[in-house]
């Protein structure tokens, strides 16, 4: 069996996008680490009592207080001497981030801990039923946000996560993807090497409640950056210091994979409100590749 | 009484989520392998075996049968096969 500090065994869906990212995040942080994780998937597919996935220490509370509960490991190891050589990092679900936790994780942001917070962002409630939560994007059809003859999925925009946790002014803050693992892995080991609060957010397709077949996680995940409407960034001290040039395709090309978006495809009106979102995060961060000049006529 | 609930690290690994793959199951075909490794990174469960070229083998124990390893893989050198025939042969 190959050396993971995450487990076979684990009970999520196959084809899951936050197993992975899981095990990239753990992998790149190495065996002195302390987890602590809130209430959603994670907790529930890979500590089903009485088994744990974890080769780490692991906590679990509840499901608004993740950022809390990491706040007090850390406190606890600072009394103890120990905190410079042993990292911790609080995982938590989308749900868990932007509407449940996000009281705690502002105060862990705001208090200055030394912990790097990752978000899963897979886009609903996905353990409970896809239901809606602030990550949901715009215009996805969820158990409640359904498509019908006079709606067309979530009526609002994806919350700004990213945007909010900078705003807190913390040393470190990025967005990754499970697309792009080695990118990820890079920006974990770089927020472990700074000290203080860190927030990445990390994009983790669900074939269950995406409705896209299982083999195409990773496919799914690079159109979602392709297309803009998940644009990879990173910034250091409230300077923006990398994003991801894309050659911007299309939303459609991301929409038509995925059953969630299946209600849009065919009706260029409502396609083109989700290309304006995808425009905007384009022009924000100027992600487009600069056409070449050399090109031939 | 109702204390903290305890339980030892890495003990999914006697959950046996093999029995979930119900259709089909990777068949690594040894024939073009180059040792990428982007099978290992890309399978879920974390549950495939790396070694030199043409050697890799997966977990059948732990498998979903997901077949992310077979789509990622750049020489086409995994192919997903119907769980049946795999048993017949």
């Amino acid at each position: 069996m190959s050396n993971h500090l995450y487990a076979p065994g684990h009970t999520a869906c196959s084809g899951c996008g936050q197993a992975m990212a899981v095990r990239y995040v753990l992998d790149a942080a190495g065996k002195n680490t302390m987890v602590a994780n809130n209430t959603g998937c994670l907790e529930v597919f890979s500590t089903k009592y009485p088994e744990s996935a974890f080769e780490v220490p692991f906590v679990h509370s509840l499901f608004e207080n993740c950022a809390a509960v990491a706040s007090g490991v850390e406190a606890a190891l600072k009394y103890l001497g120990k905190k410079d050589s042993i990292n911790v990092i609080a995982e938590a679900g989308d749900g868990g981030t932007a509407d449940i936790g996000l009281q705690a994780l502002s105060g862990m942001l705001e208090r200055g801990h030394d912990i790097l917070y990752v978000c899963y962002d897979n886009e609903a409630y996905m353990n409970t039923g896809i239901q809606r939560s602030g990550l949901t994007p715009f215009k996805a059809n969820t158990t409640t946000s359904p498509k019908g003859a006079k709606s067309f999925g979530n009526l609002r925009y994806k919350k700004p996560m990213p945007e909010i946790a900078l705003a807190h002014g913390i040393p470190y803050m990025a967005t990754a993807t499970v697309g792009y693992p080695q990118d990820l892995q890079r920006k974990v080991k770089k927020a472990l090497s700074i000290k203080g609060p860190k927030y990445i957010q990390v994009h983790v397709p669900c074939p269950l409640g995406w409705q896209h077949p299982s083999n195409q996680t990773f496919d799914v995940a690079k159109l979602a950056v392709e297309t803009g409407l998940y644009p990879l960034v990173e910034f250091e001290n409230g300077k923006l210091i990398g994003v991801r040039k894309i050659k911007a395709l299309p939303v459609e090309e991301y929409l038509k994979v995925q059953g969630r978006f299946k209600h849009l495809l065919g009706n260029a009106e409502e396609i083109k409100l989700v290309q304006d979102v995808a425009n905007a995060s384009i022009a924000k961060y100027n992600l487009k590749i600069e056409a070449d000049t050399a090109q031939p006529a | 009484m109702f204390g903290p609930l305890n339980c030892k690290a890495g003990t999914s690994k006697k959950n046996k989520t093999g029995a979930w793959r119900v259709e089909l199951r990777p068949k690594y075909l040894h024939q073009n392998c180059i040792a990428c490794k982007l099978c290992v990174t890309a399978c879920p469960e974390g549950c495939i075996i790396p070694g030199e070229k043409n050697a890799f083998e997966f977990d059948a124990a732990y498998c979903k049968g997901c077949g992310l390893c077979a789509a990622i893989c750049p020489k086409k050198d995994i192919a997903m096969v119907k769980e049946e025939e795999q048993k017949s042969k």
